[in-house]
């Protein structure tokens, strides 16, 4: 368990430097074994996560919790809805 | 040193290269090397891709794993019943049609020491994970298995005309670009069969593009349109309704087809779940650079039975292989491993077929995005040469 801004993650997935099938695949695949409720952050150094990520999440009808800039990749966090 | 028992289990594209690189530097009296593998058949996966369309004329799909592996090695054909990380140790029993072990000197269930472990598992196809695939097996049709192809080649020449729909049914899957390719060579199939005017192609893909790497999508995009390919993307397949002959997504659409081509859940070897060592699907946690299973000492992992965040795939097996085999030699050999070659860096090399005889090919690690060229017939060309070269040279570690 880690905390960011205070929101306690239930499980983190390191995709940086994934390219294929690349971090979205990644926050899928962990948001369908996710139970609902439970957070989830996954760990990118993709630029295009920033669009993507988001844009999934508000498609799929989760809750994206935000994205959180580290030192040369970004943690985007979401919580499953349904 | 002692000699040290490495045992590998599975017998596919890593397992193998990584055998047999390893008995290439080190002598019987330095390390005693068994791969265990449940079939004794070594199958070359990426043949099935052609088979639907009988473009497999002169495609070897799989040789006795004993002609690919080194005389130093023991192959023990049975089923890994589980893995021990406490006692170092590894049951085996035999396969169901036969009452022995081939390999193990005639027991039918045997115990294995060893000192080092390699976890060379593979995925497997578990459409229990989404609602309707198992419940309906005749309603669908794949090419992630041999019977799967076979049978959607039947299913192909008895076509005659509707919407064939292309799903994808969990994430992750064996090789990303495979229901790209399977659309584009089907395409080309329905056209000289004189069928593709009376056919709908849908291809659908779980992101808000056609192919994960936007500068591919955005290469491919143009040769759906222009052949009047249809694609639904943001589409998670959720739901096979057999009755309604419907597909639906996690995201909440309807899809009805009247041939469903569906790339089904993937899971790890069932093993690694009953011996407690996976996550929720089956897969290993692996540190990305020395492949070692977390949290487990000397039992490392490779090939689709990580949880890495790379592809799925032969050629990324074979790379981990190669990084894995540097580092088992120096550990047995009480060396430093090679920082440079002993580490993974995430390297795959692969190629797309795009249709109509020509293919894209991406290669990209940790660090580098691919660049893919424009498709031609070369990349075509050359991945139809490493179809057939791939028996002489993948699995004996040449390359």
């Amino acid at each position: 368990m880690s905390a960011t801004l205070n929101i306690p993650i239930d499980k983190e997935i390191d995709a940086r430097g994934s390219f294929c099938p690349g971090p979205l695949m990644e926050l899928i695949r962990g948001m369908k074994t996710l139970p609902v409720g439970g957070v989830l952050a996954v760990l990118s150094s993709d630029p295009g996560s920033a669009k993507d990520i988001p844009a999934w999440i508000a498609k799929a009808g989760h809750e994206y919790l935000g994205a959180f800039p580290e030192q040369g990749y970004t943690r985007f966090v979401a919580r499953k809805a349904r | 040193m002692p000699q040290q028992r490495i045992v590998v289990l599975g017998g596919g594209v890593g397992g193998t290269i990584l055998a047999n690189t390893i008995a290439r530097t080190l002598s019987p009296d330095e390390a005693a090397i068994t791969v265990v593998d449940a079939t004794g058949q070594h199958v070359y996966m990426p043949g099935w891709l052609y088979l639907p369309f009988n473009g497999s004329e002169g495609l070897e799909l799989s040789r006795p794993e004993r002609s690919l592996l080194s005389h130093h090695i023991t192959l023990a054909v049975g089923q890994v019943t589980q893995i021990d990380p406490v006692n170092r140790a590894i049951t085996v029993t035999h396969a169901p049609s036969v009452p022995t072990i081939p390999g193990l000197g005639g027991a039918s269930h045997a115990t294995l020491p060893y000192d080092y472990l390699v976890v060379a598992t593979g995925a497997r196809l578990a459409p229990d994970d989404l609602s309707g695939l198992a419940e309906h097996p005749g309603e669908w049709h794949d090419f992630y298995s041999l019977e799967g192809a076979l049978r959607l080649r039947a299913a192909l020449h008895g076509f005659t005309g509707g919407r064939i729909v292309i799903g994808i049914g969990g994430i992750p899957y064996r090789c990303p670009p495979a229901p790209l390719e399977f659309t584009f060579l089907l395409d080309d199939w329905l056209r000289h069969r004189g069928l593709r005017d009376k056919t709908e192609i849908h291809y659908t893909y779980p992101l808000n593009r056609v192919f994960t790497i936007e500068s591919v999508a955005e290469m491919v995009t143009p040769y759906l349109d222009e052949r009047d390919i249809r694609y639904n993307v943001f589409f998670n397949a959720e739901t096979l309704d057999a009755e309604r002959k419907v597909l639906t997504s996690l995201e909440g659409e309807e899809l009805p087809y009247d041939l469903l081509v569906m790339v089904p859940p993937h899971r790890g070897a069932r093993v690694i779940e009953t011996s407690g060592l996976g996550d929720e699907q089956g897969w290993l946690s692996t540190h990305r650079d020395t492949l070692e299973v977390k949290g487990h000492e000397r039992i490392y992992a490779l090939g689709d039975a990580t949880d890495l965040p790379i592809s799925k795939s032969g050629s990324a097996a074979h790379f981990e292989a190669k990084a894995l085999a540097s580092r088992l030699i120096a550990n047995v050999r009480g060396e430093d491993p090679d920082p440079k070659h002993a580490m993974y860096d995430g390297e795959v090399m692969c190629f797309l077929e795009t249709g109509r005889g020509q293919a894209t090919q991406l290669v990209f690690d940790y660090e580098h995005p691919p660049h893919p060229p424009r498709p031609s017939r070369f990349y075509h060309m050359e991945k139809h040469l490493f179809n057939r070269a791939y028996w002489h040279i993948v699995p004996q570690g040449l390359v």
